[in-house]
């Protein structure tokens, strides 16, 4: 179906190496490599969620795994979100690992009691004696008239409140090193993965390994502007810098990665060597991850600053079906690079 | 003494704990140094003593802002919980759950939630986890009758059934959610019991005021799950006798009727087990004097601890938001 197979026509994996020196897999390859690698070697991992066992397993990413690993351990369930997430919460709090997927992050709006309100404060209200080492994925959609309730990009709204942790993996070696370390964490970490990403090969070690939480990833180095960005944003942001590296404009351009924590030193020194930034998040403006990254970068590089900070974000509105409106509600990498031009010399 | 006459006195003991730690948080209450809500379970002590008769420390439970009995009956420690409601470090909870969050993994208590239907999914998913490792372990989901109407309730049946898990839904139905009546949130018709039908599990409703029936239905059900039988839907009628919240009694200022609470006064559930050891000569008064005596003075003793323990610190304010 064509919503499942993107075609990114403006799209350039960050990840170039080649299969002879680096092991290549897609963002999807990792994910399932991932999943796979942890039920083998963990007991008490397992995986629920609303058609994981089906023939299409979560875009791919959970195909065979009910052959290898029993119904015991890919535990289709019944539609309901917030009771689920309660149960899964309720197996990560007496011992076991649960992965719990939903196809979008709109579904996950249905379960945002059992997330915030029990989850996200179980460790802090029961004095640290009860964590929740529980995992929870998203994909979220774009494109094909996907619109409104399939398309959200819901980062800020889950980082609010004290408790989670969000990651947004940009590249096929994070999508399966956050996974790792998400699993193996002993908190509620929520990974918003992108549709759009999953058939972009990287660079993927064969073993398990993790990409810390909290830490950000220097892609590019530059000394003119910094562009932090996150998910999807980081292509359109690298390929804004390619361009801009024409006009010998040196962008920095730093993966987020994880949105919460966020590397704030990262960003800090980066913005102190360019004292100029761009943020360009997947979410929308209004009390958004930009803004957070914003004020702490206002804060704390105020001398540093040469320009406004800008942000780059989704618009005021909720996600349209129309291709025509689609088109106007994405920025790209043409909005980043007459934002980078606008705030230099 | 026979098997059943001492269960029935530590049934007794259990629920005059209960009774007792309740009238002395309100003795104390007016002092404002315990700055917690209180929601207190007076009138309900029967199930909470009945169904945790059955459990072991690894059995885990999950109640909800009428914890203090359900708490106590699995074995949390007056200190401790006393100590939580004085908002002490020493507290189950560390000061940060006060009264309706207590927590102790040592009994079983894996946290509290305050959110009306919050802690049945995690029962299940406790009960469901101890299958999965191969225990033979049950979860006790504690609720009231206004959870029934909570999506987690209906969801949390369904998947319990579908997966056959050791869980034990005791819906302890005091006819209010809040000032709410039961007539004016669900069709008559229809019983909280009656719906475990729906979802293919067995639905009991009984006299929650009756210990001995608690105890017994409780432990069909606990068996049933032991044995790998799947969940039990237990609707025990019962009624509160103060206020939702604080030590209050609600029918002077006009939330519930007093005649109504008259009458189920007369169904004291505590009183009715003190008559039935008294009658069948199980204890006599003087040692039902004593036992009171004996619990007062430990209870003193808790909230003398209490009080004089220290408060959280600074140090203390953003620790375990995160787990390590």
């Amino acid at each position: 179906m064509p919503w499942t197979t993107p075609s990114i026509k403006t799209f350039t994996p960050v990840a170039t190496a080649n299969e002879a020196t680096h092991r290549q897999r897609t963002y999807r390859e990792a994910i399932a490599e991932g999943l796979h690698d942890l039920l083998a070697k963990d007991p008490s991992v397992f995986i629920m969620g609303e058609g994981v066992d089906d023939a299409s397993g979560v875009f791919g990413t959970t195909l065979g795994l009910v052959d290898t690993f029993g119904k015991d351990r890919i535990v289709d369930t019944p539609i309901a979100e917030n009771g689920i997430t309660g149960i899964a919460m309720g197996a990560a709090i007496k011992g076991m690992r649960p992965i719990f997927i939903h196809m979008r992050p709109d579904f996950l709006l249905i379960s945002l009691d059992q997330l915030l309100n029990h989850a996200a404060k179980w460790s802090y209200m029961s004095n640290g004696q009860v964590p929740v080492p529980l995992t929870i994925r998203c994909i979220i959609g774009r494109g094909w008239g996907s619109a409104a309730q399939h398309s959200q990009s819901i980062q800020a709204l889950l980082t609010h409140l004290p408790g989670l942790k969000v990651v947004m993996p940009a590249t096929a070696y994070d999508a399966k090193g956050l996974l790792v370390a998400a699993v193996r964490d002993n908190n509620p970490v929520v990974i918003m993965e992108h549709r759009w990403l999953y058939d972009n090969p990287g660079y993927v070690p064969a073993e398990l390994y993790e990409v810390p939480i909290g830490k950000a990833l220097v892609c590019k180095k530059g000394q003119h502007l910094t562009i932090v960005a996150t998910s999807m944003m980081v292509h359109e942001a690298m390929r804004a810098a390619e361009e801009l590296k024409k006009a010998n404009i040196e962008a920095e351009v730093l993966d987020m990665r994880s949105i919460k924590p966020w590397d704030k030193e990262c960003v800090v020194t980066s913005v102190k060597k360019t004292g100029r930034l761009i943020i360009a998040d997947t979410g929308h403006r209004y009390g958004g991850v930009a803004a957070e990254v914003a004020a702490e970068i206002a804060e704390r590089c105020w001398d540093s600053l040469k320009a406004p900070i800008r942000r780059i974000t989704m618009p005021e509105c909720p996600v349209p079906a129309a291709a025509s409106l689609e088109e106007l509600y994405y920025p790209n990498y043409k909005d980043i690079i007459r934002t980078a031009q606008g705030l230099l010399p | 003494m026979n098997i059943d006459d001492q269960i029935a006195l530590q049934l007794f003991q259990k629920m005059l704990l209960i009774r007792l730690f309740e009238e002395k948080v309100i003795a104390y209450y007016p002092e404002q140094e315990m700055k917690t809500p209180v929601h207190l379970c007076i009138g309900q002590e029967a199930i909470a003593a009945g169904v945790c008769a059955h459990l072991q420390p690894t059995d885990t439970i999950f109640s909800t802002h009428r914890n203090h009995g359900h708490c106590l009956a699995k074995g949390l420690d007056i200190k401790k919980l006393l100590a939580e409601f004085y908002g002490k470090k020493t507290g189950c909870s560390g000061g940060r759950g006060g009264s309706m969050h207590p927590a102790d993994p040592t009994c079983g208590i894996l946290g509290t939630s305050a959110i009306v239907g919050g802690g049945i999914p995690l029962a299940v998913g406790a009960a469901w986890a101890s299958s999965m490792q191969g225990k033979n372990e049950v979860s006790v989901a504690f609720f009231g009758d206004g959870a029934s109407e909570e999506g987690t309730f209906h969801e949390s049946l369904n998947f319990a059934a579908l997966k056959n898990i050791p869980v034990i839904f005791v819906c302890e139905n005091n006819s209010y959610a809040t000032a709410s009546p039961f007539a004016s949130r669900q069709p008559l018709t229809v019983s909280i019991a009656d719906k475990a039908n729906g979802y293919g599990m067995p639905g009991v409703r009984i006299d929650g005021n009756d210990v001995l029936e608690v105890y017994r239905v409780a432990g069909e059900a606990m068996t049933r799950a032991r044995q790998g039988q799947g969940p039990t839907l237990i609707e025990a009628e019962t009624f509160r006798w103060m206020a939702h919240v604080g030590p209050v009694d609600d029918t002077k200022t006009g939330h519930r009727p007093a005649p109504e609470l008259a009458a189920w006064r007369n169904k004291c559930p505590v009183q009715r087990l003190q008559q039935l050891l008294l009658n069948k000569g199980i204890i006599n008064s003087n040692q039902e004097e004593k036992l009171r005596h004996e619990i007062d003075t430990d209870l003193e003793a808790a909230i003398s601890y209490a009080k004089q323990a220290a408060a959280p610190t600074k140090e203390d304010l953003l620790n375990h938001v995160y787990a390590d």
